[in-house]
C-alpha cells in the first residue's frame, strides 16, 4: 500500500512538470495581455492598428504600428523569396536525385547552417552581404531590408529543405514507380507527382518558415536599422517589430511608462501573428500525415 | 529533348544546394578572416573595455557558461519528467494530448516572446531582477520543448521487452522507469539536452529583453549577479561604429562557435560511449 | 479448413465442462481458471477458457500461431495489463484467490508468478545486476552478503553459474543466446516465485541450448509450478506432464501429455498433433 501511494505521488509530480508547458503558454498570454490592456487604455486600438506613424519615443508620440508591421513583412518577404525556391529545390534534389553518400555529407552541413546563432548571421549581413550588395546597388544604405532579408533566407533554408524533404520522402514509392512506368522522367515525376502529393506537407514547411522569419530578431536588429518607415523600398533603413522590442529593451525607458508598454503591445501582435501561422502549419502537417498513414 | 530538360533541372537543383553551402563557406571565411587576428590569450582573459584593443571576452564567456549550466540544471529534470509523463503515463488522456499540442506550439514561439515572458514573470513578478538566475529560467523555458521532444524520442528507443522483463520481476512502473528505462535512454536524453543548450547559448534576443546588460565589465559571482553573455557582447561590438570593435565582434563569434563545437563534440562523444557500453 | 469445421462446432459442449479431466488428480490445483474471456478492444481473443493447472507439474500450451496461448499465459500474471484497451471476464484463481479482483496488488502477484519471455531480454547491465535487480526492488536481501548468496543460488538453479562465475561483472549482453535465456530464468528464480511462466523460451535457440533449457525445466518442477507455451510439439511431449491444446482462442483439449499425443479425444487435436492442420 505504501508503494502504491508513492507511485501515485510520483505520477502527479510528473504530470505537474508536463503541465508546466501549459503554464508557460498561459504565462505568455497573461503577461502580454495585461500590459497590452494597459497600453490600449491610453492608445485607442484603431490608432494602434491603423496608424501610419510609429514615434513612441518622440516628444509628440504617435502609436501607429503599421510601419513596424510593414518592415517585418518586407524583410520576411525577401527572406521567403530566397528560402522557398532554394529550400524546395534542395529538398527535391536531396529526396529524388542525390546519392546516399552525398546526402550523408550535405544533411549535417545544412544542420550546421541551421545551428549558427542568429547574432552571427547579423554580423554576416552587416559586414559581408551589405558591402557586397552596395557594389551592385550603389544607392543602397548601410542599413536596409535587402541584406538582412537575404541572410535570413539563408538561415531559414535548412528548415524549409529538411521539412519539405521529409514530406517528399513520405510519399509512397508506388506513386513514383507508377509515373516511371508511364515513361516520365525524374523531373516530371518529381514536379508532377511527388511535389503535388507532398503539397500539404511542403506548405506546412513554408508557413512555419514565414513564422520563423516574422519572429527573427537579431539579424534585423543588427543590419536593418532602427527607423520605423512605411516603405516597400528594400534599400533604405527600416525597423521590424522584433528590432523595436530590442531597441527599447536596450535603452533606459523607465518601466511602467506608456513607452515601455509598447513593447508588450508589439509583442502581443507578434505572438498572435506567429501563433496563427503555427496553427495553420500544424493543421496542414496533421492532414498530410493522415493522407499517408 | 525530354531528357535534356531533366538534366538541366537536376543541374539547377544541385546548383541551389551548392549555393547554400557556398553561403556557409562565405560566412565562415568572413568571420575567420575578420576575427582570427584578434583572437589571443589577452582577448580571452580581459574584461570589456572602451578601448577596442584592450577589450576582451572573459566576462561574457563566464556569463555564458554560468547561464548555460544553470539552464541545463533546470531544463533537464523538468524536461525529462514531462517527457516521462507524456510517453509512459498519460499516453491517451485528453490532458496529455492537450499538453502535446501545446508543446509543439511553444517550440515555434519566437524567442523574443520568451524574453517578454521572462521580463514579466521572473524579473518583475518573482523579483529576481536582471540576474543570472532570471536569464537561466527564461532560457530553460525556451529549451524545454526541444528537451521534451528529444527525451520522448530517446524513451521510445527502449525496447518493450526490457519494460516487460522488469514488470515480470514485480517492479512497479516507476521502478521500471527509474532503474531500466531512463538509464537506457540516458545517452539520447543527454545528446538532446546538449543540442538544445547549444541552441540556447546562441540566443540573444530573450536575454536582451529581460535586461541583461550590454556593458558589464565583470564576470558573474553568483545566482543574483547581473551578467552579460557572448552573443550580447558580440551584438554590442557589432553595433559600434569603430572598425576595431567589429574585429572584436568577429573574434567573439569565433569563441562562440568554438564553444558550440565543443558542446557538439561532447554530445557525439557521449552518444558514442554509451552506445558502445550497451553492446558486447 | 472444411475438414476441421465439424470439430469446432462440437467444441462448445467440451469447453463448457469446467476443469477438464485432470490427469493426475493427486497434485493440488494451483491455478484455477473459470470461463475466462479476454478482449483486445472489441475483439475477443480468448473465449470461455476453463482449466485447472496442477502444482509442481509442467503444463504445456500448444496450438498454432495466434490461437491465444501466449495471451492466456500472459493473463496469468496480468502482463496484459500493460497493453492498452485489454479486458478480462471470468475468474482466474491462484491458490484460491482471484487475481483480477479489485484491490489485488499486481506487483505482488508478479513477484509470485515469474515469467520468462520468448526472446531473452537481459537488462543492459552486468550479469550480477541482472539477477540482483528483482531482489533489490523487492527488498529481499538484507545485506550485501545475502544478496551475493541469493544471486549465486539462482544462477546455480538455472544451471549457468559455472559458466559465468568468473565474470559476474561483465555485461549480460556478452553472453550467448542460450546463456542469456538461462540468465533470464535465474533472474526470475531469484525472487522465489511459486509459478514460472515460460513463453516459448527456446524458440530462438539452437538445439544444444534448447536441450539445456529442457533439462533445466525438468529439474525446476520439483520446486515450481511451470507453465510453458511452445510451438514445438516434440518439446511439449518431452518436457510436460499435462498439455492443453488451443485453437482460435478456445481451449480444445486438456489432458495428460501422453494421451494428447497418442490418443486425443478430439479429432481437431489429432489433426494438429499429427501435422494435418495448423
Amino acid at each position: 500500500m505504501h508503494t502504491r501511494r508513492l507511485e501515485w505521488i510520483i505520477e502527479r509530480a510528473l504530470f505537474l512538470c508536463a503541465a508546466l508547458s501549459v503554464l508557460t503558454t498561459a504565462g505568455i498570454i497573461v503577461v502580454l495581455a495585461v500590459e497590452t490592456f494597459e497600453f490600449l487604455r491610453e492608445v485607442p486600438v484603431v490608432e494602434f492598428l491603423t496608424g501610419t506613424e510609429w514615434t513612441p519615443l518622440f516628444a509628440t508620440p504617435r502609436f501607429g504600428v503599421l510601419p513596424l508591421v510593414a518592415g517585418t513583412m518586407l524583410v520576411s518577404a525577401i527572406a521567403m523569396v530566397v528560402a522557398l525556391p532554394m529550400g524546395l529545390l534542395s529538398a527535391v534534389y536531396l529526396s529524388e536525385y542525390a546519392p546516399d553518400g552525398l546526402r550523408r555529407i550535405v544533411k549535417p552541413v545544412l544542420e550546421i547552417l541551421a545551428g549558427v546563432p542568429t547574432v552571427v548571421y547579423g554580423y554576416f549581413a552587416l559586414m559581408f552581404v551589405t558591402p557586397l550588395l552596395q557594389r551592385v546597388f550603389p544607392q543602397m544604405a548601410g542599413f536596409n531590408a535587402l541584406s538582412p532579408g537575404i541572410v535570413m533566407g539563408i538561415m531559414i533554408l535548412p528548415l524549409v529543405s529538411s521539412l519539405s524533404e521529409d514530406a517528399m520522402r513520405a510519399v509512397p514509392q508506388g506513386l513514383r514507380e507508377g509515373a516511371y512506368a508511364l515513361g516520365a522522367t525524374r523531373m516530371q515525376t518529381a514536379l508532377q507527382v511527388v511535389v503535388p502529393a507532398a503539397f500539404s506537407g511542403i506548405t506546412a514547411a513554408f508557413i512555419l518558415a514565414v513564422s520563423r522569419a516574422v519572429g527573427e530578431t537579431m539579424i534585423v536588429a543588427i543590419a536593418a536599422g532602427q527607423q520605423p518607415r512605411l516603405t516597400a523600398n528594400p534599400f533604405v533603413p527600416l525597423e521590424t517589430m522584433t528590432a523595436y522590442i530590442v531597441q527599447v529593451s536596450l535603452g533606459d525607458t523607465p518601466q511602467g511608462t506608456l513607452e515601455y508598454r509598447t513593447i508588450f503591445a508589439v509583442g502581443m501582435l507578434l505572438f498572435l501573428m506567429t501563433f496563427v501561422l503555427n496553427m495553420v502549419s500544424t493543421w496542414l502537417r496533421e492532414r498530410f500525415r493522415e493522407e499517408y498513414s | 529533348m525530354k531528357h535534356r530538360a531533366d538534366v538541366l533541372f537536376r543541374t539547377i537543383a544541385l546548383g541551389t544546394l551548392l549555393l547554400a553551402l557556398a553561403a556557409l563557406g562565405a560566412l565562415v571565411y568572413d568571420i575567420v578572416s575578420g576575427g582570427l587576428g584578434r583572437l589571443n590569450w589577452q582577448f580571452l582573459t580581459s574584461m570589456a573595455s572602451r578601448r577596442p584593443e584592450d577589450a576582451g571576452i572573459y566576462h561574457a564567456l563566464a556569463g555564458s557558461i554560468w547561464v548555460i549550466v544553470l539552464t541545463g540544471a533546470l531544463a533537464l529534470p523538468l524536461g525529462v519528467a514531462a517527457a516521462v509523463y507524456l510517453e509512459e503515463y498519460g499516453t491517451r488522456s485528453r490532458a496529455a494530448r492537450l499538453i502535446e499540442i501545446n508543446i509543439a506550439n511553444l517550440a515555434a514561439v519566437p524567442s523574443i516572446i520568451y524574453g517578454l515572458l521572462g521580463l514579466g514573470v521572473f524579473v518583475r513578478f518573482m523579483g529576481m531582477g536582471r540576474s543570472v538566475l532570471a536569464g537561466a529560467c527564461t532560457l530553460a523555458l525556451l529549451a524545454l520543448p526541444v528537451v521534451i521532444l528529444s527525451t520522448r524520442e530517446a524513451l521510445r528507443t527502449v525496447p518493450g521487452s526490457i519494460r516487460e522483463g522488469s514488470y515480470a520481476l514485480g517492479a512497479t512502473k516507476w521502478q521500471t522507469i527509474w532503474y531500466q528505462v531512463l538509464p537506457m535512454a540516458l545517452p539520447g536524453i543527454l545528446t538532446g539536452l546538449i543540442l538544445s543548450l547549444s541552441r540556447a547559448i546562441g540566443e540573444t534576443a530573450p536575454l536582451i529583453t529581460i535586461g541583461a546588460l550590454t556593458y558589464i565589465p565583470f564576470a558573474p559571482d553568483g545566482l543574483w549577479s547581473p551578467f552579460t553573455v557572448l552573443p550580447i557582447q558580440i551584438f554590442n561590438w557589432v553595433s559600434r561604429p569603430q572598425a576595431a570593435f567589429k574585429e572584436n565582434a568577429a573574434a567573439g563569434i569565433l569563441v562562440l562557435m568554438l564553444l558550440l563545437l565543443v558542446m557538439n563534440a561532447i554530445a557525439v562523444f557521449l552518444r558514442d560511449r554509451f552506445q558502445r557500453q550497451g553492446r558486447p | 479448413m472444411s475438414v476441421v469445421t465439424p470439430s469446432v462446432a462440437s467444441l462448445s459442449g467440451l469447453t463448457a465442462r469446467p476443469g477438464q479431466p485432470p490427469a493426475r488428480a493427486d497434485a493440488p490445483v494451483k491455478i484455477d481458471v473459470d470461463r475466462m474471456n479476454f478482449y483486445y478492444g472489441a475483439k475477443r481473443a480468448l473465449d470461455g477458457i476453463s482449466i485447472q493447472i496442477r502444482a509442481n507439474l509442467v503444463t504445456a500450451f500448444i496450438g498454432p500461431s495466434g490461437c491465444g496461448k501466449s495471451t492466456f499465459l500472459r493473463s496469468l500474471n496480468r502482463m496484459n495489463d500493460i497493453i492498452p484497451a485489454t479486458r478480462v471476464e471470468g475468474t482466474v484463481l491462484i491458490d484460491g484467490q482471484d487475481i483480477y479482483a479489485p484491490g489485488v496488488d499486481v506487483v505482488e502477484l508478479r513477484r509470485r508468478v515469474g515469467m520468462v519471455f520468448q526472446k531473452s531480454n537481459p537488462f543492459p547491465k552486468s550479469i550480477f545486476e541482472n539477477v540482483a535487480y528483482g531482489l533489490r526492488i523487492n527488498d529481499m536481501a538484507r545485506s550485501k552478503a545475502e544478496l551475493a548468496d541469493r544471486v549465486e543460488e539462482s544462477l546455480r538453479q538455472a544451471a549457468i553459474f559455472d559458466e559465468v562465475k568468473d565474470r559476474l561483472q561483465d555485461s549480460a549482453l556478452a553472453l550467448s543466446g542460450g546463456q542469456q535465456q538461462r540468465l533470464c530464468i535465474a533472474r526470475a528464480l531469484a525472487i522465489r516465485p511459486e509459478i514460472l511462466l515460460m513463453d516459448e523460451p527456446a524458440s530462438a535457440l539452437d538445439p544444444i541450448a534448447t536441450q539445456r533449457i529442457e533439462e533445466l525445466i525438468y529439474d525446476l518442477k520439483k520446486t515450481y509450478t511451470i507453465v510453458i507455451v511452445t510451438h514445438n510439439m516434440q518439446q511439449a511431449a518431452r518436457v510436460s506432464d499435462h498439455t492443453a491444446f488451443f485453437w482460435l482462442g478456445r481451449l480444445v483439449e486438456y489432458d495428460r501429455t501422453d494421451r494428447i499425443f497418442t490418443a486425443p479425444a478430439e479429432k481437431l487435436t489429432e489433426d494438429y498433433v499429427t501435422g494435418r492442420c495448423g
